[in-house]
């Protein structure tokens, strides 16, 4: 039974992540340096911000996919307030955060009060978020910030990467939150049997709302960072991210019909993915080959987890 | 909680508010423009010091064996497999240049912005690019130029310190002036023109886009512009926003601007099928292999473009040259192999020559 019991995804997963790691540091001398890990950190923060949201999401059976327009929105708000309105850079940002947890509440809205399934509230606010992007912007990018703002996405402390530093307290507080409490305990609870949550007083409304609002922020969050990393805002900043997100997520075990799933492999899932991106450019294997050797790594994580899942009669 | 929702669909509408403010033609950007004389008279340039960066104690590789990756905004489309093909055509007549072409397969800025650092972390000699966005391609490209790497650009420009040199495949005025004079030839001088271009914040085509209207306004004021649509160089995404637009418009508009490879022949395929050929005219920025069906069937007259075999081979050329050192900041001119000297404009660019139009006669003579 012990045997069996750490042979759960998460098991699996880290060892082909070690693998993996193995395997491209012995194909190409530059990828195991500090200095290219602590880049390739970088590159993933954003989208390992807004997975650890996604995770609390795909816990509960639900699905975010407006997680990039939301971005989008949020960079470009971060640009109008500063440059049009003329608010001071520190406000903008704040402003524009707001905005961004707002719109991940109204999805949150959507989705309880109206009952609305998530693939489709957020399928209509993916598109509703990124046309308010590109109509508020009128399709000009927004340049010019400040030095110092480059900090979050160009900054180091302490020899580590800004958003490094975001991306490691995000993912303790959120490990915590899904592992450890009560709040964690319910987002499970309804993923697994959302009737049967209702029935044993969890709010459960109240938790979803409370989830995709956080989708929202953590978006937000990363919309900042990303601009401060490519110095402009762009309105079709964060397309595609939401399959990237959900790419890592699932890879990371947790399962697109709820009830399971945790940070660690979500984690896990998003450093796989990043390195493979990174080890196999840096190899020498060209893009449209290191997209097929993704697809393939997600499918065989997934077969082989599933395969260990029914043995354990789970 | 009516209540709640109606103040979230407030707020909504707040922020959409701000989006309805007038604009020139959208899809230009804010620069200044410089419109061309409705005759022809050649623009003047006027001379400019040297505005482009410097890599930091690049090792001397003169005469030596360079690895050179080319990162264009996307693969897999006939514009920059013929740039690659002329990159490839160069590096071989040099024979001391090791190229490859690797980039995403959409024109996505993040993703550049990715391929291009993994490149600087592997260690190459060279980068040539271009750009998705001139600004958010600045910081990856001068942490290349901070390693020591040669950064040249093409096809599409970054702020000028963030690259050494940039080969500027014709001057946006020139361009508008080809496209503009050709539409107001084609679909009269009154006529209702609409816009497919790939993004609005896409550097060319916004510059193109904003030297048309003013040329435009300066030598055909009796064009009417209706709308500038969004294609992203997305091929099903062209025809269906030209299809759009003939349908919206229905006879009152007389042509459509294709600004990309991808949205001109969809352009022309979306009035082939609504049967509007002669009565919808399309001019655009095309490669010859595409367009060659729409113009021996006359549905397409014009097509404006310069060689992008020639612009890859002359961007190979000029990182070469920056490489060994014979091209250095205020040069006028830099030889490139069979297309001969090339001149210095506008600083640190390196201009290709005039732009080049495409018609029934004289397109048979191209394959790319």
């Amino acid at each position: 039974m012990t045997a069996l019991k750490w042979l759960r995804h998460e098991t699996v997963l880290a060892v082909l992540t070690i693998v993996a790691l193995a395997v491209l540091a012995s194909l190409s001398d530059k990828f195991f340096t500090v200095e290219n890990l602590l880049n390739q950190g970088r590159l993933m923060s954003e989208v390992g911000l807004v997975a650890l949201a996604m995770t609390f999401v795909i816990v509960t059976g639900g699905i975010d996919l407006s997680v990039g327009s939301i971005l989008g929105l949020t960079a470009i708000l971060l640009g109008v307030f500063w440059k049009n309105l003329g608010l001071p850079l520190p406000a903008a940002m704040l402003a524009a955060l707001a905005c961004g947890t707002f719109a991940g509440w109204v999805n949150g809205v959507i989705i309880t009060r109206f009952s609305v399934p998530p693939l489709i509230a957020t399928l209509a606010t993916l598109a509703l978020y990124r046309g308010l992007a590109e109509g508020i912007s009128e399709a000009r990018s927004v340049r010019g910030y400040p030095e110092w703002f480059f900090v979050f996405g160009q900054g180091e402390v302490l020899g580590v990467p800004f958003q490094l530093w975001i991306l490691g307290i995000a993912i303790l507080v959120s490990a915590v939150i899904l592992g450890l409490t009560p709040f964690g305990r319910a987002t499970y609870a309804i993923g697994a049997n959302e009737t049967a949550a209702r029935f044993s007083g969890i709010r459960v409304n109240a938790t979803k709302l409370w989830i995709y609002t956080a989708a929202g922020f953590l978006s937000a969050l990363a919309a900042v960072i990303f601009v401060s990393r490519v110095t402009t805002t762009r309105s079709d900043m964060g397309t595609g991210l939401e399959l990237d997100v959900i790419t890592g997520v699932v890879l990371g075990g947790t399962s697109i019909f709820g009830g399971r799933g945790t940070i660690i492999g979500t984690v896990l899932g998003l450093v796989l993915i990043q390195s493979l991106k990174n080890g196999l450019a840096l190899s020498g294997v060209k893009g449209d080959g290191t997209i097929v050797v993704i697809g393939l790594v997600l499918i065989g994580a997934i077969l082989v987890g599933a395969l260990f899942d029914r043995n354990r009669g789970g | 909680m009516k209540k709640l929702t109606l103040g979230a669909i407030l707020g909504l509408a707040l922020m959409s508010g701000s989006a309805l403010a007038a604009s020139a033609w959208t899809g230009g950007d804010d620069q200044p423009t410089n419109p061309l004389a409705c005759d022809g008279t050649p623009g003047a340039s006027a001379a400019m010091a040297y505005d482009g960066g410097a890599p930091t104690n690049p090792p001397d590789r003169k005469g030596k064996k360079i690895t050179v990756v080319d990162i264009p905004k996307l693969i897999g489309i006939g514009y920059f497999s013929a740039t690659t093909k002329g990159i490839l055509e160069a590096a071989a007549e040099l024979g001391n240049v090791d190229a490859k072409t690797d980039g995403p397969t959409k024109a996505n800025i993040d993703e550049q912005i990715t391929f291009i650092d993994n490149y600087i972390t592997s260690g190459v000699d060279g980068i040539l690019f271009a750009a998705n966005d001139p600004v958010a391609i600045a910081p990856v490209l001068k942490k290349a130029l901070e390693k020591g790497i040669n950064v040249v650009g093409y096809d599409a420009n970054s702020s000028p310190d963030a690259r050494q040199w940039f080969v500027n495949q014709a001057q946006f005025n020139g361009i508008a002036k080809g496209l503009v004079d050709n539409m107001a030839k084609e679909a009269g001088e009154e006529g209702a023109v609409a816009i497919v271009t790939s993004t609005f914040t896409t550097p060319n085509q916004a510059r193109w886009i904003a030297e048309m209207a003013a040329y435009a306004a300066a030598c055909h004021p009796k064009m009417k512009w209706l709308e500038t649509v969004e294609a992203q160089e997305d091929n099903n995404l062209s025809f269906n926003q030209a299809t759009t637009l003939i349908n919206k418009y229905g006879d009152e508009l007389k042509g459509i601007f294709g600004m990309t490879s991808v949205a001109t022949p969809a352009s022309a395929e979306a009035v082939t099928q609504a049967g509007k050929c002669g009565k919808i005219a399309v001019v655009g920025l095309a490669t010859p292999n595409a367009m060659k069906p729409y113009v021996k069937a006359d549905c397409v007259k014009s097509v404006v473009l310069w060689n992008p075999v020639d612009l890859g081979y002359a961007a190979m050329h000029v990182l070469r040259a920056v490489a060994d050192g014979t091209l250095v900041a205020g040069a006028t001119s830099v030889k490139a192999g069979k297309l001969g000297e090339l001149q210095v404009i506008n600083g640190s660019e390196i201009l290709l020559g005039a732009p080049y139009t495409f018609t029934k006669e004289n397109i048979e003579q191209f394959d790319f």
